[in-house]
Parts: structure tokens; C-alpha cells; sequence
């Protein structure tokens, strides 16, 4: 774990750069006092943290301009900063370094139910676009679990899904336009209020960039009719293949589920006491599948869905019979993490994505290493999207178990690559996965992503050093990985 | 390294060496779209064929230069599609070219863009090597996205050597409905149903008649038939793929400069002299006529968006609407770090790079 370290810039520094930005800034944004600044120091991955030189709060684009112009011309780094609820670290600060948080753009600029757009500043949360479209029958697709209190801005730079994005899709897929101030100071509009922009796409490149390429101050976001129905399915099987293999099925029967979900018997041992959602804690594995639509829509899917799963060698079977009833189900996926948080002092959460039809020994090779290093570990499965977010469960007071929970979350990160997926599905890679990158990237691949990056920063101040990993960086993982003996990178089969 | 791609190396590291332009060019149905063609052609057909598709997994990954004839029927064989339905334009074109030129047909107004089912590509650089992005599965935010910056990029960056799309389920039931409508209420319907629960699919409005595609369970399909009115089209599929290719009747008078103006959905009628056929629920709107390019380029603006001149037409105003001085720089920083020498397609999009 980072344990919180001394300032590593001077006072002189500080002073220097306090002034800068008080000079473009009302002083009410600008704290430097560690007391102010300590609330700063991590995201919503606590184990690692850095106290910021500066924070600073602009309240109008005018300033993030002046800002960035100020920190440019000083040559010092700045970290981007939404609601800080992401879990990758994306948000750690620089020692000596400025965090810019976006707290003060919250309001829904616009709203257009005739087009069906939103245009929000970066601080509006996610579920507060929703709650505003309400009124309209309309809401915003993407869901991830911290919706209530992660921003839109947030959402943009992490490309964040949810559970419903096999039908509905990521961030990248109901963004229409971002407007952004660069590192130099330029505001340039990325997208459009249409559906294409000119030139190349470089909407589609910003978002995920994990507040690298530059800072946002408005996105316009896609709205969606909200369906007239929902209902899930939940059924248990007892056996995980069988429950992978009745995802396949459902899929090869033409139907997109709204939300497809899986979870292991740990984790449904582990929530049920917690929100009793009336899982059958026997089954291997439990699968909700949800089906929303118009009420004709929702009434057919569901009966071909139940057809495949009872076909697909079901236990059990319950159709949600209410509202009431489908968050119910559902209360029990949603609450996965608090309820590790319940049942054990601290937990780390793996976020890698696999081809589904590898699922089973991507489970029996975690199984094998919760032995190897004496951890327990909890599966929840986007199963639709293949995004599998094993909960490794440790005690941060217990001498080198945090360290253990990282080595299992590092070798699970590898054999999903191995498998053909990806280190990170929706949380993002930051400071936490930065290591993994030099797993699944080459060097030659991880400069192009620089290119990219100093297409838009050529100066390489905006939130440096998380997302991906320099070449000495990874010649350092490198040497570390042989010394401790593990399974060596694969040397992938490319072609 | 197979022998086509030893071909494409050699060939990619001789240009950047000697900074020979060359133009990357699969079964040629799209030379006509984009700025001039420059350059020996690099002919990407030779890497060609279905490297991976998983029915289950949503999933089909192939060469460059597959025929996209042979992904139809790959895919029609399991009941799935792509679901943006890309534009063909005869039986040569290829999945480098589709995904290159980043087209997408009538099913992107509900469906979403070539870019929005672009999941992975690999790259062959300037300098011959060999590049992978994103993957083979739906959620990724493992270092930037490059393959969707590949998508649409006019082999401006690169030569895309290999790709993974996201296909669907062939949708259960469809039917075609036509509506006698004037082009403004035609517009003002369009965005009306677009935000209710309706399975509307795809869109078009030309010469007073208004067609909507409804997709998707055989009960949903029928319940918004029975809302929506209208009367059946019975050769409905006919229509689609005629609309896909423009080879529609609206695109047979080739007299005058086609435009594409990508607009808000919402945006009012254009006014301009001409004839105009609308897609995508309002969002893209064809204009014939001889409007001049600034002031159909000012219209485009004025509604909140922009113009290409598509087929036809002087080139030298600039197919693609001109971009703003501070995107423009980030153009170029892209163009000039992928592509040092400028040998990839220049000027296939820009004049400038």
C-alpha cells in the first residue's frame, strides 16, 4: 500500500503556482492547506493515495482555460478529478502536481425532448440525467453501479458501462459531443449535436482516455425512451459451464438481453444474508437475465428466454412478477460489493473482460489461485459482455495481505489476457493496472498510444503516468515478475 | 509473418523510406468517395478470409481484405447481420474498405455506426509493424481506442490489417410502413416516435412519402403497426438495400453534385434549391442540386452541422466540411506522428495532410 508520503515540492514551488492560479481564479477555488487538500489525496481506490500540492475548483470554462494556460506555462501537472468515486486510481494526484476538479460544472446546460439530447456540464451526475429526462419518458443508458454518485464527466474519461450495456452500450455509444479545453488552452469541440462529425473520430479516441487528452467543460448525451417494461429472470444452475453455456444459448436463439448477469455460489452466499434476494445459495451459479420492452416485446422475450434456460439444464426458474419483485432479484447483484465489504474487512475488485466461452477455466484458474494465495474470492459476472469482476477478499491489518490480494489480482488480469480478453472492462486501467498494460501491449503498441497522447498534450502534463505505462516502467515490472517466479508473459500468438 | 503482410511491410517501410505516397485500396467500389486518390495502390485483397466468428459470442474477426460478400454469408448462415448495415456498392467491397471508409447504411439511425460495432483492428504502421487494439470483446478500455479512430480514417493513419466487429441477432420480424407526409411533419413524426418505446429500425422521406422499417419481436412489430398506421410496403427489404446502395431513384439523376448534410435530428427543413431525401430519423439528409458549396456548407452550420460533398461535384471546395483551427492541429499531430513520410493515403480526406 502507498502510505501517504512527505510533500515532495518546496514551498517556494507552491507558492509559485498558488499565485498563478489566484491570479486567474477567485481564491475561494484555490486550496493548498493540507487540511483542504487531504480530501483529495485518493479516488475511490483508497489504497492508493497522494496528497495534492493544489487543488483547484474553477467554476466557468474561462478559468479551466487560464488554468491549464497557467499550469502549461509552469510546466507543472495537473490530474483531472470528476466525482472521484472511479476505481483505477485514474484520479490519484501528483505530488507536486495541481488537481482540477470539475465539482463546480453541475448543471444540466440543456434538455431536448424533441431531439432527445442533454447537454450537461461534467459535474451532473449520471443518475441525475436520468432523473431530469424522467419527466420526458427518457433517461440515460449507461449504468455503472456507482450511478448516484459518479459524474458524467467521469463517465467520459473512464468510458464507463453498466449492466445493461450489451443492449444499450458503453459511453462511447450515447455521447454525441464533448466540448474540451486542451493543455495549450484551445477549446475545441469534439463530435456533434448530429450523429457524426467531420475528420477523424476523435469523440470515440477521448472517451477512455482517462483525463489525459484534455479536460472536459460539456457533454451532450444521447437520451433513450425508457421501456415501458422490465422483468428478469432468475435462474439457478448447478454447475457454472452449464450456466455459461445457457448465456451461449440464449445468445444463438437471437435475443440481446437488457441485462445478463452471473454470480458464483461465494458471492451468492455472500449477499443473500445481506439483502435476502431470495437466491438459492446451493446453485454454482445464478444467472439473472432481464428482458425490458414494450409490454408484447417484454411478454415474448421472456417466454423464448425461459424455453432456453430450462433447456439449458435450469434448477430453478422465477420470472420477476412486479416491480417490486425484479429489483428484488436484482438487489442481490447490485449490493455484491457492499456485501464484501460486509462479510470481509477490505476487498479488491478485479474488472477483466474474457470471451464468454472461456469463462469456465478462467473460474477453475482463480479457484487455484485463491490456494496459491490463501485468499478467498468472490465472482460476479457481466456475463452478457463477458466482464468478470472477481472480488478478492483480504484484511489490509494483516501483515502481507494486501500485497497478495494485488499479486492475485495481477495474475488474474494475465490469464484473462491469455485467454484472449482484456485487463480492464469498464473500470479503466490508472495507476492500479498500469503494470498489466505491459502484459497486453507491446512496446510498439503502448508508443503509438504516446503518439496519441502528444497528439493532444505534446507537453505530457495532463495526468501523466497512469493509463500507459513508459518502456522503463515496464522493464521494471518485467524484472520484478521473473524474481518472484510466475507464470512469464505469454508471448501472445499474433497472427 | 504470412506472405501478404511480408509484401505489405516491405512495401509500407520502401515508402516511408523514399516518402512515396501509396493508396490503400481494397475492392475499389469507394474511389469515387473522398478527396484525389494518390499513390501506387496497395492492394489489400491478398489478406483475405474469416480468421475468427463465434456465433455465440457476437463476435466476427477477418482480414482486410475479405469480401464482405462472404461476411453476409457467414453471418446470414447463424441469423446474424451487421446491424449498421454498411452500403456495398457492388460485389468487391471489402471489410478494410467498409471499415475504413466508416459508412453506415439505413439500420445506423437505431442501431448505431460502423465505429459503434468496431471492436478491435490491427495495424500495420509506418514503419512495417505490426499493431493490435482493443479486442475481441465488447467491454475494453485498455489503453486509448485507436481502432475506433481507425474506423473512418480514409487509411490516413495506417494500413488496417485486420478487424473485429460486433454483429447481432437477424431481428424476428420486420415490416415496412408508408406514410403520405410533407418533409416538415415527416421530420417532426420522426423524432416524435423516436422517443417512445417503438421499434422503428430505420427511416426515409423523399418526394412526400415517408417509409419507417419496424424490427424486433413479432409482437412488438405488430403492436406499433397498429399505433403507427400507415399502409405495408410489401417488397419493404427491396426498398432498404435499394436506399443502402442509392441505387433508390432519388440517386439516379446524376446531373447535379450529391451532398450528405448531417444534421440534428430535429433540425428544420434546409432550404435549398434542389431535391432532398432524409434518413436516420431526421439525422442525415441527402441534397442533389447546384446550390453553391458555402452556402449549403452555411446552411449545414446554421442547423448545427455539416456538409460533405458526397458523389460528383467540384472537389477542389473540399469533399469534407473544414474543420476547426484547433481540431485541425490535432489532425495534423496525428497524421504526422503515425505517418511521418505521408505515404498513407494523402490527401484522402484533407487536402492538407
Amino acid at each position: 500500500m502507498n502510505a501517504p508520503v512527505a510533500p515532495l515540492f518546496s514551498p517556494a514551488r507552491q507558492r509559485e503556482v498558488v499565485a498563478a492560479l489566484k491570479a486567474v481564479v477567485p481564491p475561494h477555488c484555490v486550496l493548498f492547506d493540507e487540511e483542504d487538500t487531504r480530501p483529495y489525496e485518493c479516488d475511490g481506490l483508497a489504497a492508493y493515495r497522494q496528497l495534492p500540492m493544489v487543488v483547484v475548483l474553477p467554476e466557468n470554462e474561462g478559468q479551466v482555460v487560464a488554468i491549464l494556460k497557467a499550469c502549461h506555462d509552469l510546466k507543472v501537472q495537473i490530474v483531472p478529478r470528476g466525482a472521484g468515486t472511479g476505481l483505477s486510481g485514474g484520479a490519484m494526484p501528483i505530488a507536486d502536481g495541481v488537481v482540477v476538479s470539475t465539482a463546480k460544472f453541475n448543471k444540466i446546460v440543456s434538455m431536448d425532448k424533441y431531439s432527445r439530447t442533454a447537454v450537461v456540464q461534467p459535474g451532473v451526475r449520471n443518475l441525475a440525467i436520468s432523473e431530469a429526462a424522467a419527466p420526458y419518458g427518457l433517461y440515460y443508458a449507461p449504468d455503472p453501479s456507482s450511478q448516484i454518485a459518479c459524474s458524467i464527466g467521469g463517465n467520459v474519461a473512464e468510458n464507463s458501462g453498466g449492466v445493461h450495456c450489451l443492449k444499450y452500450g458503453l459511453t462511447v455509444h450515447n455521447v454525441l459531443r464533448v466540448r474540451v479545453v486542451t493543455i495549450e488552452g484551445d477549446v475545441v469541440e469534439l463530435g456533434n449535436a448530429g450523429l457524426d462529425a467531420p475528420g477523424l473520430d476523435l469523440l470515440a479516441v477521448f472517451i477512455g482516455s482517462e483525463g489525459m487528452l484534455g479536460i472536459v467543460t460539456e457533454v451532450t448525451v444521447k437520451l433513450v425512451p425508457k421501456p415501458q417494461q422490465a422483468r428478469v429472470i432468475m435462474a439457478s444452475f448447478d454447475d457454472v459451464v452449464k450456466g455459461g453455456n445457457a448465456v451461449a444459448n440464449v445468445i444463438a436463439a437471437g435475443i440481446i438481453p437488457a441485462g445478463l448477469e452471473m454470480m458464483d455460489k461465494t458471492s451468492s452466499r455472500m449477499v443473500e444474508p445481506f439483502v435476502k434476494a431470495g437466491y438459492d445459495i446451493d446453485a454454482e451459479a445464478i444467472l439473472l437475465c432481464e428482458s425490458d420492452g414494450t409490454n408484447e416485446e417484454v411478454e415474448e422475450e421472456i417466454g423464448r428466454m425461459s424455453e432456453v434456460l430450462n433447456a439449458s439444464g435450469a434448477t430453478a426458474i422465477a420470472v420477476s412478477q412486479s416491480e417490486a419483485e425484479r429489483l428484488r432479484f436484482w438487489s442481490g447483484r447490485k449490493n455484491a460489493f457492499p456485501a464484501a465489504g460486509r462479510i470481509s474487512p477490505d476487498y479488491y475488485c478485479m474488472d477483466g473482460t474474457i470471451p464468454r466461452k472461456r469463462l469456465a477455466e478462467v473460474l477453475l484458474g482463480i479457484a487455484k489461485m485463491e490456494g496459491k494465495y490463501g485468499l478467498r474470492c468472490a465472482n460476479v459476472f457481466h456475463a452478457g459482455d463477458g466482464n468478470l469482476h472477481p472480488l478478492i477478499l483480504f484484511d489490509a491489518n494483516l501483515a502481507d495481505e494486501f500485497h497478495r490480494a494485488e499479486l492475485f489480482g495481477a495474475e488474474i488480469l494475465e490469464l484473462c489476457v491469455e485467454v484472449g480478453g482484456t485487463i480492464t472492462g469498464e473500470h479503466g486501467v490508472g495507476i492500479e493496472k498500469i503494470n498489466s498494460m505491459c502484459v497486453q501491449f507491446s512496446p510498439e503498441e503502448r508508443e503509438a498510444f504516446f503518439k496519441v497522447k502528444r497528439a493532444f498534450d505534446p507537453a505530457f502534463l495532463l495526468n501523466p503516468d497512469k493509463a500507459i505505462p513508459s518502456l522503463h516502467r515496464c522493464a521494471e515490472y518485467g524484472k520484478m515478475h521473473v524474481q518472484r517466479g510466475q507464470i512469464k508473459f505469454p508471448d501472445l500468438p499474433r497472427f | 509473418m504470412t506472405e501478404p503482410l511480408h509484401v505489405f511491410k516491405e512495401r509500407i517501410v520502401a515508402a516511408t523510406a523514399s516518402a512515396t505516397p501509396l493508396q490503400i485500396r481494397g475492392g475499389g467500389t469507394k474511389d469515387w468517395y473522398g478527396q484525389e486518390l494518390r499513390g501506387e495502390v496497395l492492394d489489400t485483397r491478398p489478406y483475405s478470409g474469416i480468421v475468427d466468428y463465434e456465433p455465440t459470442e457476437l463476435v466476427i474477426t477477418a482480414r482486410c481484405g475479405t469480401p464482405l460478400s462472404e461476411i453476409d454469408a457467414a453471418l446470414a448462415a447463424n441469423n446474424q447481420v451487421l446491424a449498421f448495415e454498411p452500403p456495398r456498392f457492388g460485389g468487391t467491397s471489402t471489410v478494410g474498405g467498409m471499415v475504413a471508409a466508416g459508412l453506415s447504411g439505413p439500420g445506423r439511425q437505431f442501431s448505431g455506426s460502423v465505429r459503434d460495432f468496431v471492436l478491435g483492428a490491427d495495424l500495420m504502421d509506418a514503419q512495417g509493424q505490426i499493431l493490435h487494439f482493443g479486442g475481441q470483446v465488447m467491454k475494453n478500455v485498455a489503453g486509448y481506442d485507436v481502432s475506433r479512430l481507425l474506423t473512418g480514417s480514409l487509411g490516413t493513419l495506417g494500413l488496417i490489417l485486420q478487424v473485429s466487429l460486433k454483429v447481432l441477432p437477424q431481428p424476428f420480424a420486420s415490416s415496412t410502413r408508408v406514410f403520405e407526409v410533407d418533409e416538415a411533419n415527416a421530420i417532426r413524426l420522426l423524432n416524435e416516435w423516436g422517443g417512445q418505446p417503438l421499434p422503428v429500425s430505420a427511416s426515409a422521406w423523399v418526394n412526400g412519402v415517408l417509409t419507417i422499417r419496424l424490427s424486433g419481436a413479432q409482437a412488438a412489430v405488430d403492436a406499433a403497426q397498429k399505433k403507427l398506421g400507415g399502409t405495408e410496403l410489401t417488397n419493404g427489404d427491396d426498398f432498404w438495400r435499394d436506399l443502402r446502395e442509392q441505387s433508390h431513384s432519388f440517386f439516379a439523376d446524376t446531373a447535379a453534385p450529391l451532398w450528405r448534410i448531417s444534421l440534428p435530428s430535429m433540425a428544420q427543413p434546409l432550404p435549398l434549391a434542389g431535391t432532398q431525401l432524409i434518413e436516420w430519423g431526421g439525422a442525415q439528409r441527402w441534397y442533389r442540386g447546384d446550390a453553391s458549396a458555402e452556402s449549403i456548407r452555411a446552411a449545414a452550420v446554421a442547423a448545427g452541422g455539416h456538409a460533405s460533398l458526397y458523389r460528383g461535384g467540384d472537389k477542389r471546395v473540399g469533399v469534407f466540411h473544414p474543420l476547426a483551427p484547433a481540431v485541425a492541429k490535432i489532425h495534423r499531430n496525428l497524421k504526422a506522428s503515425f505517418d511521418p513520410s505521408g505515404i498513407f493515403n494523402p490527401g484522402r480526406m484533407y487536402s492538407e495532410f
